[in-house]
């Protein structure tokens, strides 16, 4: 692999050769810096009620319209984006690790355990994700932490299984062989050589995987089963417009527009930065 | 053949057993006893002990986790809480809602998207091509809710073009699918890209093979080329991703069902979940994930059966 600054020199090369990867890119940075710097940019506070203008359409004053109780819309799509954001940072970046460490101890560790873990995880994806995610919600109580906790049970088991199918395939490669034939040890072989091998198709993956996590946030808090109440969410917004439906369509549209925009902002982005990093998979037309 | 239906079957049992007694362990090892939660903080001791006693929760753990997998070979889920109906009746007085949802749904995926992606590979870098890439990468993975919400607001609300709520007048069919379009097309749009996405990629994969080839050196014309040599083995990846298609689908039904105001087994999970109507939420589940193993079990032995390679390695993936 060549340096860093080549790494990056050649996913920007890729990336201007490939206009929906870029749009992706583009969608994806400004979400981010949205999110980021919602208390700078929101023009209310998205708390503030007032009940004189509720239920507006978009105005001068507020952008988005108002919700029926009088909160900013537009300011409470900016701070929806940090709860969707964190969720997804969280909840990504946990079981990332644990699937990528459970994922190579059955690929590369004695057939028993191979068998007991991969039974674990098609065990656990048995459940269709929303209803095990809301039998978990009836017996914790909803909140975020519960919604963090439900994505972490439900993704584990998928980083998992193509951890471990991809440290099995390079598991007998030459030059991991000759590795053990030097005497080097398990972790060794796993760290060293394993784990930058599998990487990047990893990684292309977690970011794929963004909308997802973000969509089942919002689809609990839709449920009224994820952030509690005075909390912005993308998903608490639809919840609301869902019960005012007939009187002011703008909660709705609002709510889901950033919900698309992400969907396929990290969609296109990972698209291409797979087809950049990794030749190889495109051939196979990504199949899971 | 027999075996690898056999193998199969075995460990598809073996998962449903243990994602059954996941289910019962998480439901028990809830901090508080049920029959205090269920009741309220307010309930008399004589009342939670009768209720306790009534569901079994007095009995050992081991004991209760036995006589439930009684219950369950001989049907029995439970009685609801709050009716007193019992949960097997309720959940499959439902269930057919959530099926028709879900098969219209992925039939209709299906009929579009096998066709789509046979005129992209025959058209490869068309505009059809181009715009069936787009859809199949981007609409996929966008929340089937968002896209039941904005069908919502637009076709049923603002045109009244479809209802927007129910499942129909009983006996009425003609209404009953009217009630069902909009929902379905949430559910299964996704799918048509994806689907057509499939074909596309195994369609020109097997156009590349042998016998294609030989087929055309025979004269044969290309209309029957395509249609009987090439397409039928280019649809055989679609059949496995139809049953994890239908496992995904279920969970997009319960959206569905909610935004919609349809009855199904989503909703019914749904509104058990925020009673704490623990029977319902048990079986409710339980009745799901039981047809998701047999979708998969299926697709897989359909699979099996249509390409002998997979037979030996024991499982598909």
């Amino acid at each position: 692999m060549s340096s860093r600054s080549g790494f990056f020199a050649e996913i920007f090369a890729g990336l201007k050769k490939d206009p929906l990867g870029m749009t992706g890119l583009v969608i994806v940075v400004v979400l981010l810096l949205a999110s980021i710097f919602a208390a700078q940019l929101a023009p209310h506070d998205p708390l503030e009620v007032d009940v004189y203008n509720r239920l507006q359409s978009p105005t001068w004053q507020h952008w988005l319209g108002t919700d029926q109780l009088g909160r900013d819309v537009l300011s409470r799509v900016l701070f929806g984006g940090r709860v969707a954001l964190k969720v997804a940072l969280v909840a990504i970046s946990i079981s990332l690790s644990v699937g990528l460490l459970l994922g190579m101890l059955a690929g590369f560790g004695p057939a028993w355990l191979d068998r007991l873990l991969v039974i674990c995880f098609d065990t656990l994806r048995s459940f269709p994700t929303i209803m095990f995610a809301l039998a978990i919600v009836a017996l914790t109580g909803p909140s975020l932490n519960t919604v963090i906790g439900v994505i972490i049970i439900t993704s584990i088991p998928v980083y998992a299984r193509i951890v471990r199918t991809q440290t099995q395939a390079l598991r007998d490669e030459d030059f991991i062989l000759a590795e053990r034939a030097m005497g080097a040890s398990t972790a060794r072989i796993l760290g060293h050589h394993i784990l930058p091998n599998i990487a990047a198709p990893l990684l292309i993956l977690a970011s794929m995987d963004v909308p997802a996590v973000v969509g089942m946030e919002a689809g609990l808090s839709f449920l009224g089963l994820g952030v509690s109440p005075p909390t912005p969410s993308w998903g608490s917004i639809l919840n609301d417009g869902y019960s005012y439906l007939r009187n002011s369509p703008w909660p709705i549209l609002a709510g889901g527009l950033p919900l698309i925009l992400v969907t396929l902002g990290f969609t296109f982005f990972g698209e291409s930065l797979r087809d950049i990093l990794d030749p190889k998979l495109r051939k196979k037309g990504g199949s899971s | 053949m027999l075996s690898f239906i056999a193998r199969r079957g075995l460990l598809a049992l073996l998962i449903l057993f243990l994602a059954v007694s996941l289910l019962f362990a998480m439901i028990h090892m809830m901090p508080g006893d049920p029959a205090s939660v269920i009741l309220g903080p307010k309930a008399s001791p004589a009342l939670k002990a009768e209720l306790s006693q009534r569901m079994g929760l007095d009995q050992p753990l081991l004991v209760q986790l036995g006589r439930f997998y009684g219950d369950l070979a001989s049907g029995d889920l439970g009685v609801d809480v709050f009716s007193n109906r019992e949960v097997s009746e309720i959940v499959f007085e439902q269930f057919p809602y959530t099926l028709a949802l879900v098969m219209l749904a992925i039939g209709g995926a299906t009929l579009l998207g096998i066709p789509l992606g046979c005129f992209a590979a025959i058209k490869r870098n068309s505009l059809l091509d181009r715009i069936t890439a787009v859809m199949s990468v981007a609409v996929i993975a966008i929340p089937s809710f968002v896209v039941a919400l904005y069908l919502l607001l637009w076709l049923a609300v603002k045109w009244r073009w479809f209802p927007a709520m129910g499942a129909g007048e009983e006996g009425n069919i003609a209404d009953q699918l009217r009630h069902l379009v909009l929902p379905a097309i949430a559910l299964g749009l996704g799918w048509v890209g994806y689907i057509a996405r499939l074909v596309r990629a195994s369609m020109l994969e097997v156009m590349e093979e042998n016998h294609i080839r030989t087929a055309r050196a025979f004269g044969l014309p290309e209309r029957t080329v395509i249609l009987h040599y090439a397409l039928r083995i280019a649809i055989l990846p679609t059949v496995t991703i139809l049953g994890l298609g239908i496992g995904s689908m279920l969970s997009g039904a319960l959206f569905a069902e909610i935004v919609f105001s349809r009855p199904g087994i989503g909703k019914l999970l749904h509104e058990a979940v925020v009673t704490r109507n623990y029977p319902v939420v048990m079986g409710s589940v339980l009745v799901t994930t039981t047809f998701f193993v047999l979708c998969t079990l299926v697709s897989d032995i359909v699979n099996a059966a249509l390409d002998p390679r997979l037979r030996k390695s024991g499982r598909s993936s």
